[in-house]
């Protein structure tokens, strides 16, 4: 089948390439761009560990193709860190919360956490919940996932931590 | 997974994705939100060799009222439903619903459209649909028409669609200001669909129901329109026993199917139960 020529922005860089029309996104950006962030979990778009920013949307890039991504501006966990070269509230909430354990589910949690954050600075637990209830963590138990989020939710806006219950 | 080989094409205008979906005939897939379509092809359910992607037809976008109806482009996302001020207003039963269907990142990306055209019978819109009476219009190479969502759906994935039809918007007439309206939906976690749920739009006059609309979500091969229960309802001031008959009624058209869900007779009494909270709800958001 012909390859179709796409153009993206991924992480601020513009991209330029060539794909196969049923080349999957999620394929694209670990094959073809070597972002190896974005994680197959389980293909089947429940798992939520392909999620990226698109277009100022968190999609699962596993159910879509690249074709569909061009022209779009995409957002991975290589693309997370400030322009020093120092951690997003979001990954150094993660650090300081233990919101990881195994860390497979993490790049696709930071992404999903940054979306709901743009769209909801200061969310709620149950908002949190709610915001990351497509994507799972097998070890964590979800509990620090929410702190890590609380932590990172606070210090963007520059508030002091309210520590989450137990 | 990876899908099979197909061409891409990606129309500007309806005319041109109609023309497309014309020209490769039993080949071709209209590609929308592709969270129904995309994993079908990945399993290999699905093999088009030609997908017509929509996303790049604007005219099949966007939420506005019509008189007294609102008519919703058919690439409208959920997230966009459940955003629109027009329908937290008018109709606040479509966020409700919204809701309820998969988790964020799908609804970024899932459509009206494809929720109502896909004829699942697990997709939650389609009951909301029959309850509110909504319409669909529909374009295919010799023209446009309308179809009533109470007349689409015939079975499992069929509906009254012909090859090559595409929905491209959804025409709800708004429900009266004071209505009340539910959509209870039972499922085993986020993401799944129901293992059975009910929509209900009434309204009341003078402490009693002056007119009961029940729709009712994976159920049956196809959505159902509980009209019979809906009449039992009307007059009544919703008082126990009456629900209690209504709710025999709406079980009685149910032929659920079972599956990991549950057994057929736990679905059914789940769609009663369900119907039971929504006309609940439904009758405490009413005007009086």
């Amino acid at each position: 089948m012909a390859k179709s020529q796409v153009t993206m922005t991924v992480n601020g860089k513009p991209v330029e390439a060539l794909v196969e029309p049923r080349t999957l996104l999620i394929h694209f950006l670990r094959e073809q761009l070597n972002l190896t962030g974005p994680h197959i979990g389980c293909d089947t778009s429940h798992c939520g560990a392909c999620t990226v920013d698109f277009n100022g949307m968190s999609v699962k890039t596993c159910t879509m193709f690249a074709v569909q991504a061009n022209g779009s501006d995409i957002r991975t966990i290589e693309g997370m860190a400030n322009a020093d070269g120092t951690m997003h509230a979001l990954q150094e909430g993660f650090r300081e919360m233990h919101g990881l354990q195994c860390g497979f589910c993490t790049p696709g949690m930071i992404l999903r956490a940054y979306r709901l954050l743009q769209e909801n600075p200061s969310p709620t637990e149950e908002e949190i919940r709610f915001g990351i209830s497509g994507n799972l963590c097998r070890c964590t138990g979800y509990q620090n996932i929410i702190k890590a989020i609380q932590y990172a939710a606070a210090k963007l806006r520059g508030v002091p931590l309210q520590e989450a219950a137990e | 997974m990876i899908p099979g080989s197909f061409a891409y094409h990606r129309p500007n205008s309806v005319q041109e994705a109609v023309g497309l979906l014309a020209q490769f005939g039993d080949e071709a897939r209209a590609l929308a939100g592709g969270h129904s379509l995309i994993p079908m092809m990945k399993l290999r359910l699905a093999k088009p060799g030609h997908l017509v992607d929509l996303g790049g037809v604007s005219a099949l976008k966007g939420i506005r009222a019509d008189g007294g109806d609102i008519v919703i482009g058919a690439t409208t996302t959920q997230h966009e439903l459940i955003g629109s001020d027009l329908l937290s207003a008018k109709l606040p039963i479509l966020r409700e619903t919204a809701l309820l269907i998969a988790d964020p990142q799908v609804r970024y990306l899932g459509t009206l459209g494809g929720n109502v055209a896909n004829g699942d019978p697990g997709n939650d819109m389609p009951a909301v649909m029959l309850c509110l009476n909504a319409s669909y219009h529909v374009a295919g190479k010799t023209g446009e028409r309308r179809i009533a969502a109470r007349a689409f759906y015939q079975g499992a994935y069929f509906t009254a669609l012909e090859p090559g039809e595409i929905v491209t918007a959804v025409r709800i007439p708004v429900p009266p200001a004071g209505h009340g309206s539910a959509y209870e939906k039972l499922k085993r976690k986020i993401g799944d669909y129901a293992t059975a749920a009910a929509a209900v739009v009434l309204t009341m006059s003078g402490g009693k129901v002056a007119s009961c609309s029940i729709g009712l979500t994976n159920v049956a091969e196809t959505p159902l329109w509980a009209e019979e229960a809906g009449k039992i309802l009307t007059g009544s001031s919703l008082d126990a026993a009456t629900v209690k008959k209504a709710v025999a009624a709406a079980e009685a058209i149910t032929s659920p199917a079972t599956d990991g869900r549950g057994p057929a007779r736990y679905r059914t009494k789940m769609a009663g139960v369900m119907l039971a909270r929504a006309l609940a709800r439904a009758k405490a958001r009413a005007g009086a």
